[in-house]
């Protein structure tokens, strides 16, 4: 069982407490009744599945409520670290995004 | 007198305290601290059980939770009985009842034996040949003769009486394992100040101080030293010692799974303690102190009762005071077995001759050898054993060939060394790597905090596993912020440093031969099933391991598995590390459902909702059916009816007279904000800010990919302030979709969601005649249709209790639905049956619901719709916002596929037979002589009897439906195809005139 950290409530609590939200930073189009066809496949279909880092959303859902992002290792599990909703996309030392390296195929969609 | 083989002066059992436990029925004359295989070997019974397969006698291999042979059913009464249970780890207690498994007619005869003799016919593999053919016999035939046959203990059949306790712990160090290192670890943590829980599986902590006696720490007797630490560490406030507690899931970030068996030792438990507790600790560093196990030799007939491990005959001998047999051989690739052969030796019995595989043992113990007289044969190996329920006589030869000498033995202990529990290591993720020097597997990368230490961590020598468990427990200690106390110091002096070992089969079970060499005693895999397996093509261990079954028992290969891969090795002539292990997993021996469950089963298992009038339902006869946890009023049979007679006399009812009908459970929303209508033109389809204050309007939300995820009836309250319901089911999805958005995407919204589903009970009131009923308990609210018209809502008053009051309809009937707080819901439902009954009106459930809105074509998600239907598909579209910019969904609608003609769209179904009544779910076709596979267009969604229509309805999803309109399809079944008519969804009141009656 994965103990996380809520960056609102500031503790580490277990995961019993938390359901996770898919993945995080895939902001919704502000235009999104003109987006095209790719961009909307881009926004609402299509996710890497990284062999290590991740950016993922969780919710405290038995705990504050609140959604939060946190970095986490996808083969060891480790969270790098929690933070807050809206914040940018942090970088986590001494660990290159596999996402990273395909940042740039969606239009606005991210 | 507790048995004929218990040694006056040995083990550390106190004689006058016994306790009486029966054995197949039989009495067995046991001591206070005793495990059943201690008892049952002082009392010179070694068969103790019938293998899996072949069904051969079997007895103790061990003296600890590695026994893959010594199963046994353990019982109080009837219903406390637990199959399965590992001898040497059940602590007898005064009235236990003992039962050996797998055999039929008794022990010492059983049938099944002549699996044995037909064993060429259940080779490596069998399961997967024989019994191919024919099919259908797999599941009536093969299946239940093989689990007959081929079986452990039977499971018990009545409800288990006891109960189970889970608790939730924290420290800083958790130490598994309580031998010399794990002591020597918890000890260093503790003086450091640290909060520490030591768990050791055993009933005394000690370990392998349990048998060895050459041990001194600090100058004391090692086991006396061991309970002196144990007594020190209990009495710290920061440490918790829990023995009878075994370490069995090692899981993500340090969590750590402990059951603590607290009864099953007790003659008379007290009531009030939980048979088994379980333990889910979160440390924040762990020492793992879980030692290593001794494996046995591979060679011919090596599992006839009285053959057992070395060590298991010290502890035997040391611990219970209990000498295994009178003349006693030894078979050993390892120096250890050697000190039992010493201490069996000083305590009388006779040691018929050491054999050893090696030319060249330790010099230590073979001079300690030669200087007690006991016969060493260095270079030689036991090459097959005699005796039918007991071992009776080895047959020793010279490697390499040369005439066999048979000696007799009543007992022969074995040791091919040790291999190190890396089990809790590797659940961590760890990964071994392998030490070819002393070819074991060994603790590598480490992936949690966690350290290993003592012979888990292959460090050898007494000296050197105490000094490296303090540092590590110091370490730990530090790591975790305690600065308490100065360096713990211990000197530990033993007898003998140990050299040797081997993995694989030994001789005369090499490669060509056909003897039984067991590997794995548990599930009957010799040493030749593994070499089949590699020569039929399994070369990854994996599959070896599946095609075997090697390892796969309840005991999880702790014996067997570094045999098993030593000999795939060899066959494959590939090293070990080339060739890997298995992959180790949770739990570390078995638990048992209740720990694991603890108090979540029956009521406690799911817990039921009920609604606030659920009392008044069951005192009026409703039948209740589970939707989700809540628990509602189905129908309400009066004396006589059948479930189909009460629901058409209850649809008649509402539309005559009028209805009662619990619809509490609807989800239910508080939105509140100055930014509210906005939020909801995001959320839903329709458009918020047109709806006045007072109004109420019919939404549909839909996801992001245009599909409809849920809908219902809001009320606008006021400006900024809406009271939105949700389905029944639907209610935690939507608010948390809710909140996503709110919190996410839209966080400049000034919104507030608040969960009401429990705070207002409501009760429906439908048919011509709910205004009349209601009125008279009305404060506040003009009741005529102008002032309160269909799709209203107003507060006020309701019996003197504040209401939120609906003028809303799921049946076409003009109808109300009273929302008041819940802790008044069934004194205001009782107001309204007081008024209701005398007028003619019913209490209806949940089924007449369904039958009354589907005669309106109203759709129920998740039952009309499933996922992949549009609000265009459920003939929603005027629901759809035509001017909006933006809501969730309004991209996804416009995905070419969802837009295509030929869509599967909803609509009703008239069966040609008006007194047929269509199964839901059935498929539907155009052309009923089509050959299969047919092209299926759809399927039924809703199908009832409408007792007011006078005939079957039906709702159905079909591809291009609405073009369908008066079209014959046809819905086929296995006994009839049934023919119907395309129908828009409206079956009574087309016009909709009722509603606002």
């Amino acid at each position: 069982m994965l103990l996380i950290y809520c960056p609102y409530c500031e503790e580490e609590r277990s995961e019993l407490e938390f359901r996770h939200g898919g993945d995080a930073h895939i902001a919704r189009p502000t235009n999104m009744a003109d987006i095209t066809d790719e961009e909307f496949q881009e926004f609402f279909f299509l996710r890497d599945n990284p062999k290590g880092l991740i950016f993922e959303r969780w919710r405290h859902i038995h705990g504050c409520g609140r959604f939060f992002n946190a970095a986490r290792d996808t083969v060891s599990d480790k969270f790098y670290m929690s933070y807050k909703a809206g914040q940018p996309k942090p970088d986590v030392p001494g660990v290159t995004s596999a996402a990273a390296t395909n940042e740039n195929t969606g239009g606005n969609a991210k | 007198m507790s048995g004929a083989n218990r040694i006056a002066g040995q083990g550390r059992l106190t004689p006058a305290k016994t306790a009486r436990f029966t054995f197949d029925g039989k009495a067995i004359d046991a001591l206070e601290g005793d495990t059943v295989a201690s008892a049952l070997l002082a009392n010179g019974v070694h068969l103790v059980g019938r293998s899996f397969k072949y069904h051969r006698p079997r007895g103790i291999l061990s003296a600890g939770p590695e026994e893959p042979n010594a199963l046994i059913d353990v019982s109080r009464d009837a219903a406390r009985r637990q199959p399965n249970v590992r001898a040497p780890v059940q602590e007898v207690f005064d009235g236990m009842k003992v039962a050996s498994q797998n055999r039929w007619p008794s022990l010492a005869f059983d049938i099944g034996g002549v699996n044995n003799l037909m064993s060429p016919f259940f080779a490596a593999g069998f399961y997967y040949k024989t019994f191919m053919w024919p099919k259908a016999a797999w599941e009536k035939v093969y299946e239940p003769f093989i689990r007959k046959a081929a079986g452990l203990g039977v499971a018990p059949t009545e409800e288990d009486p006891d109960h189970y306790a889970n608790r939730y712990a924290y420290c800083d160090v958790l130490v598994a394992g309580a031998g010399v290192a794990g002591l020597s670890a918890a000890l260093a943590a503790a003086e450091a100040g640290a909060r520490v829980i030591l768990v050791d599986e055993q009933p005394e902590v000690g370990g392998a101080l349990h048998y060895d006696l050459s041990v001194k720490i600090d100058g004391q007797n090692g086991y006396d030293w061991a309970q002196a630490t144990a007594a020190k560490l209990k009495a710290m406030e920061n440490v918790t010692v829990l023995t009878r507690t075994t370490a069995f899931g090692y899981y993500n970030h340090n969590f750590v799974g402990l059951v603590e068996r607290v009864t099953d030792h007790l003659a008379k438990p007290d009531k009030k303690l939980p048979r088994e507790r379980l333990w889910q600790v979160r440390a924040k560093r762990v020492v793992l102190a879980t030692g290593s196990i001794e494996r046995h030799m591979v060679f011919a007939n090596n599992d006839r009762p009285g053959i057992m491990l070395a060590s298991a005959a010290r502890t035997y001998l040391n611990h219970f005071g209990v000498a295994v047999g009178r003349k006693v051989g030894v078979y050993t690739a390892s120096d250890s077995a050697y000190e039992a052969a010493f201490d069996l030796k000083r305590a009388g019995v006779t040691i018929a001759a050491i054999v050893d595989n090696r030319e060249k043992p330790g010099d230590a113990v073979l001079t300690e050898a030669r200087k007690l007289g006991i016969e060493v044969l260095t270079g030689h190996s036991v090459i097959d054993t005699k005796g039918k329920l007991r071992v009776s006589a080895i047959s020793v030869a010279r490697n390499g060939g040369g005439s066999a000498r048979s000696i007799a033995v009543d007992a022969l202990l074995m040791s091919a060394g040790w291999t190190p529990s890396v089990h809790l290591f590797s659940q961590s993720r760890g990964k071994v790597a392998y030490d070819a020097a002393s070819g074991r597997f060994l603790p590598g990368t480490y992936a949690q905090d966690c350290l290993s230490v003592g012979s888990c961590n292959g460090t050898d020598g007494l000296q050197a596993t105490i000094e490296e468990s303090l540092a590590a427990g110091e370490l730990m200690a530090r790591a975790t912020g305690n600065e308490g106390g100065g360096k713990v110091e211990l000197r530990g002096e033993n007898a003998f440093e140990w050299t040797g070992g081997m993995a694989g089969a030994g001789e005369g079970a090499g490669a060509d031969t056909t003897v039984k060499a067991f590997v794995d005693f548990q599930n009957d895999v010799c040493a030749k099933d593994i070499r089949l397996a590699v020569r039929e093509g399994m070369h990854s261990i994996e599959h070896i391991k599946r095609f075997t079954t090697n390892g796969m028992a309840t005991d999880q290969g702790k014996l067997s598995n570094i045999h098993g891969l030593a000999i795939a090795s060899e066959v494959l002539n590939r090293e070990i590390p080339k060739i890997g292990l298995t992959t180790f997993r949770a739990p570390y021996t078995p638990v048992t459902f209740g720990a694991l469950i603890s108090h979540s089963r029956g009521e406690l298992f799911d817990p039921a909702r009920k609604t606030p009038m659920h009392a008044w339902e069951e005192a009026h006869g409703a039948v209740f059916e589970d939707v989700g946890n809540w628990k509602r009023a189905w129908y309400y049979p009066r004396s006589g009816e059948t479930m189909h007679d009460a629901v058409n006399r209850e649809c008649r009812t509402v539309r005559n007279a009028a209805g009662l009908f619990d619809a509490s459970t609807l989800g239910k929303i508080e939105v509140v904000g100055p930014d509210a209508a906005e939020f909801l033109n995001l959320m839903y389809t329709n458009a918020w800010d047109t709806l006045k204050p007072g109004r109420c309007r019919y939404g549909i939300m839909l996801r992001e990919d245009g599909f409809v995820y849920d809908d219902g009836v809001v009320g606008r309250l006021a400006e900024d302030r809406f009271h939105v319901t949700t389905t029944t089911g639907g209610a935690p999805r939507v608010m948390n979709h809710m909140e996503d958005y709110l919190q996410t995407e839209f966080p400049h919204l000034k919104v507030w969601l608040t969960s009401t589903t429990e705070q207002w009970a409501v009760i429906a009131v439908q048919g011509p005649k709910a205004r009349e009923i209601l009125e008279p308990l009305v404060e506040g609210i003009d009741m005529s249709n102008d002032a309160f018209p269909h799709m209203s809502v107003r507060e006020g008053k309701f019996c003197g209790v504040p209401t939120r009051l609906f003028r809303m309809s799921f049946t076409g009937e003009a109808g109300y639905e009273v929302n008041v707080p819940a802790d008044y819901g069934q004194a205001v439902w009782e107001a309204i049956w007081a008024r209701a009954e005398p007028l003619g009106a019913c209490a209806y459930g949940t089924e007449t619901m369904h039958v009354l809105r589907a005669e309106k074509g109203y759709i129920i998600v998740g039952q009309d719709t499933d996922g992949t239907v549009t609000p265009h598909d459920a003939s929603l579209s005027w629901a759809v916002s035509k001017k909006k910019t933006d809501f969730v969904g309004i991209r996804g609608l416009k995905r070419p596929d969802l837009v295509k003609e030929g869509r599967k769209q909803l609509v009703g179904l008239l069966t040609k037979d008006p007194n047929v009544v269509l199964e839901e779910g059935a498929q539907i076709v155009a052309d009923p002589n089509e050959p299969k596979p047919m092209k299926m267009l759809g399927h039924v969604t809703s199908s009832y009897w409408s007792e007011n229509c006078g005939r079957s309805i039906a709702m159905a999803l079909v591809a291009g439906g609405q073009a369908r309109l008066g079209q014959t399809l046809y819905v086929p079944m296995p006994d009839r195809t049934i023919a119907v008519e395309v129908s828009d969804m409206v079956f009574v009141d087309k016009e909709g005139g009722r509603l606002n009656g």
